[in-house]
This record gives C-alpha cells, structure tokens and sequence, in this order.
C-alpha cells in the first residue's frame, strides 16, 4: 500500500520578473519523514519553503499537502492547511514589538485563544528547549544577540506543536555546540513526535545528522534526491562538489565567471 | 514616441496602484467585519493616533485661531467687526481648518510611522511569520488602525476646534479689547449644526484616509531600508492629498448653495 506523501510537489516555477528562481521543483516528503534541503546561496531554496506555505504563489505547477492541492484551496480551507505548519525563517522574523515570551506563545495566544499565563508558561519551557534561560521571556527581541533570536524563532515554531515544522539555517550563526543541541531538538521532533519536517542548510554535518533525506536544488531543480547514507556515493559531481565544499566542479560561481 | 511611451508607462502603473489600493481597501473591510477582533491594538493604536497627537494639534489649532482672528481684524474694520470676527472665525475653524489642519498634522505623524512599522515587519518577514502562525496580518495590523483612526480623529477634531476658536477668543478679548460675553454670544449664534456635523465627518474620512495610506504602503514596501524609507515618504504625500481631496469633495458636498 503506498501512503499519501505529506508534502508533494510537481513542476513548481516561480519567477520574480524575468529572473526565474524555480524552474520546475518535483519534491516529495513522506510523513514523520526529515528531507534536508542543500544548494548554493541564492538558489531559491526559502522561496521553495515560501510556495509550499503559500506566502508566495507559484506560477505553476502543483503543490499537495496531505493530498490537498493547496494552490486551488479557498481562503478558508487554506487557514485551517496553515495551522498544520511551523516556520523558523532565516532571519528569525521575530515580532519586534512584543516580549521574547509572546513571541514564543502568539501562536498559541492569538489563533488558539490560549489565556496569557498558560501560554507564558509553555513559552519558558519551549525557551529552556532551546537552550534559553527563563529570564530571556521578558526581554525584547533587540535585545538578543543574532544566535538567541535564531533559538526564540525555533521556539515559535516549534510551540504550537505543528504536524509539519520547515526550519530555513536553523543552526547557522550557532557556535558548533549551541548546533549540535538544536540538531538534537530537531531529530527529536521527528522521532518522538512524529514530525514532518524540511530543513534548510550549509551545514552538512547537521545535515548527516538531521536528514533522512537529502535533495539538492541547482538551478532551479532538484537534481539529486536520495537517503542521507547515499550522499557520499551519490555519482553526482554536482552533489560532490557542493558537500565536500569545492571550488571547482560543475557549480561555477558568479565571482568566477566574471 | 519617447514621450507617448513614458505617459502610456505612467498612466498603466498609475492604474496598477490604484487597482493594488482597492484591492487592498475591500479586503480591509471585508475583515473589519469578521472576528477575531484584536481590542487591545484597537485600543493600543487609538492611543498612538489620538492622545500623542494632542498636544500638536492643539498648538496647531491655538495658533490658527489667534492668526485668524488677527487677519479678520485688520480685513474687516470698515465693517461690524465684532459679529463678524467671531462668526468667520468659527466657522472657518469648524467647517475648514480644523478638520483639515488637525488631519494634515494627524497624517504627517500617523502615518508615516504605520508606514514605517508596517513597512520593517514586511521586509523583515514578520508579515509573513504573522500568516504561519494563522494570524491575519490584516485583522491584526490594518483594520485595529482603521477603526481607531476613524474613531480617535473626530475626537482630536473637537478638541482641535474647541482650542482654535479659543485661540481667536483670546486675541479678540486680550488684544483688541472685545468684549468676551459678547464675542461668545456671537460664537454660538453663528455655529449651526451642519458645520459640526461636517466637521466630524470629515474628521473620520480624514481618520480612515491616514491609517490606510500607512497600512496599504508599509504592507506593500519592498527593498529594504530603502523601501521603507520610500514608503514612508509616499504615505505622508498621499494621506496629504487625498485628505485635500476629500475635504474638497465634501465641502462642495455639504455647502451647495
Ligand atoms: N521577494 C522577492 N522579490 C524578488 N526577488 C526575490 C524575492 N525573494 C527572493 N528573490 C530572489 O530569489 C532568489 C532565491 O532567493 P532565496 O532567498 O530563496 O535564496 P536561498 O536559496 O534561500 O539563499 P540563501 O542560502 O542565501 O538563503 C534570489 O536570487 C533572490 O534575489
Ligand atoms: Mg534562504
């Protein structure tokens, strides 16, 4: 019997005026499944994350959650989709004007309508799951360095307890210990919550220890999809060159070109 | 050619804003209607608009009044001056420069700083973390603004009346030597209705023209600072026009005859 994928995409393209990003991603994640996303910066890999929640609206092509088609879903339908999901973004995206601990708990507070000590509460503990202090709740965001901010945004996502978490460089600007912790959390969230989740990243020893899949985006398409164990082999030069962190190969850099 | 392709290229993005503008204004109603309602930034805003604008309108309007009643004085002493004086200067505060000066001050603070709030939570992906985390950006940011600019500045409007025509009371009786009990009588004799009433609706109008200016510019500023920076400057000039339009459109509106 094969099981419906969690997320599925066939021939997405998504262009900002005449530049082309995504020139027809295919992507399937099975659920509780962790898909671990590389590629060269500026490849399109947080607007792949941003079609697939709706923030930016493909082209064309078509994109399924849980079966769904979600680019021909009504308004309505599309809400009840967005509350599957949790986002860390990459530049944490916290809400500025708001306390560290409602930052972690707006999902819980606003869309949940979950009362302010309650959610206060579960926000100290998702922080102490990240690693953070219980007196960094009532700090603002300005005042947290880029790494803590990183934290508190993974606490948000994380804190409504979402079928699907996407974490774009979760562990980028972490020193290597602060990562290895959050790389932990996510495995976690995977294995023992039965999590669904896409995870964008340089890093590849995060990588190899987050992925049970590994896809690579070039060009706008995904190249190489394969089990984590397969990358070291994968016959691509392009994956080669990207995981052993080459200059020369395939991939040629903009600079280089020149 | 050239000047045909640049008038033709003005005239479409022309088109394109304004279609981007009503879009934006129809989804804004359609969820002021619709729950959740956000009370406490309606409050919190109401807060922002209304009472931190006090004390520059009341300046704004205290000063108006006194070079009003000055400029009367000297205009109109082959005439009755006292009754005359006082009934120009009310009704010009009331029906004019009240509502007009108090919005145009309104919008110079208000809305460039929802542009400029707005504006940072859209380049810095708040916006977008607001809809993951199944919160409307706008019930959350647009429409608690909307209501409290059309609540809070027919409220400043009043004041903003109230203290212009004192500040023309206070150069008549302390300058120029009116007689006060005579120069109120006349105040309230010359004050109909249909100048209070226009005065307050155009007040609201002026309320919901600079939370939207703020709201439609921050929500659709790209390109970073510099994007922010721009948007900023487009929502104070556009809150300035349309609120001189609008004035406009409703004075004629009001005072046919
Ligand atoms: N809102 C936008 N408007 C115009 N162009 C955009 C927009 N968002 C992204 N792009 C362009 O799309 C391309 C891909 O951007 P994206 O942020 O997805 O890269 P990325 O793969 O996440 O890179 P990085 O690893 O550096 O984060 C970039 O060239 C960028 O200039
Ligand atoms: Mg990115």
């Amino acid at each position: 019997m094969t099981q419906t994928p969690k997320i599925e995409l066939a021939g997405v393209k998504k262009r900002f005026g005449s530049k082309v990003v995504l020139d027809g991603v295919d992507l399937t994640v099975l659920k509780g499944e962790s898909l671990v996303v590389i590629g060269g910066s500026g490849t399109g890999k947080s607007v792949l994350l941003k079609c697939i929640l709706g923030l930016l609206r493909p082209e064309s092509g078509m994109i399924r959650i849980d079966g769904k088609d979600v680019l021909r879903q009504s308004h309505k339908e599309r809400k009840a989709q967005m509350a599957k999901f949790g986002m860390l973004f990459q530049g944490a995206a916290l809400f500025d004007s708001l306390p560290v601990w409602e930052n972690v708990s707006f999902g819980l507070m606003k869309a949940r309508g979950m009362k302010r000590n309650e959610a206060k509460e579960i926000a100290i503990e998702k922080l102490q799951r990240v690693g953070l202090a219980a007196d960094v709740a009532n700090l603002h965001p300005d005042e947290l360095s880029g790494g803590m901010k990183k934290r508190v945004g993974l606490a948000r996502a994380i804190a409504t307890e979402p079928d699907i978490i996407f974490f774009d460089e979760p562990t980028t600007g972490l020193d290597p210990i602060m990562a290895d912790v959050i790389n932990d959390l996510i495995v976690e969230c995977v294995r023992d919550l039965g999590v669904t989740t896409v995870t964008i990243t340089h890093d590849m020893a995060s990588a190899r220890k987050i992925a049970d899949q590994v896809a690579m985006l070039y060009q706008g398409k995904i190249i190489w999809q394969g089990a984590k164990e397969q990358v070291d082999n994968s016959n691509n030069a392009y994956v080669d060159q990207f995981i052993h962190g080459r200059a020369d190969g395939p991939i040629k850099m903009a600079v280089r070109s020149a | 050619m050239n000047f045909f392709a640049t008038v033709g290229r003005f005239t479409l993005e022309a088109l394109a804003a304004l279609g981007r503008l009503a879009i934006f204004a129809a989804n804004s109603v359609r969820h002021v209607l619709q729950p959740p309602f956000f009370l406490k930034n309606i409050g919190q805003q109401m807060m922002v608009i209304g009472y931190y604008s006090l004390p520059v309108v009341g300046l704004t309007a205290l000063f108006t009044g006194a070079a009003l009643a000055q400029q009367i004085y000297v205009g109109s002493e082959r005439f009755n001056a006292e009754s005359t004086m006082a009934a120009v200067v009310v009704i010009a505060i009331v029906r004019e420069l009240g509502p007009v000066l108090g919005g145009l001050m309104v919008a110079g603070r208000v809305s460039s700083a929802m542009a400029a709030e707005i504006g940072t939570m859209r380049v810095t992906e708040q916006i977008d973390a607001l809809v993951t985390l199944s919160t409307d950006p706008y019930k959350y940011l647009v429409v608690p603004r909307l209501l409290a600019g059309l609540v809070t500045l027919p409220l400043l409007v009043i004041v903003a009346n109230t203290i212009g025509v004192f500040g023309g009371f206070l150069v008549a009786t302390q300058r120029l030597g009116f007689n006060p009990g005579n120069y109120l009588v006349a105040t309230m004799n010359f004050l109909e209705t249909t100048d209070i009433v226009s005065s307050l609706v155009k007040a609201g109008v002026f309320g919901v023209i600079i939370s939207l200016m703020g709201c439609y510019h921050g929500y659709h500023s790209s390109g970073g600072a510099q994007g922010v920076g721009r948007a900023t400057t487009n929502a104070v000039v556009s809150a300035f026009i349309l609120i001189l339009l609008a004035n406009l459109i409703i004075t004629i509106t009001v005072f046919q005859s």
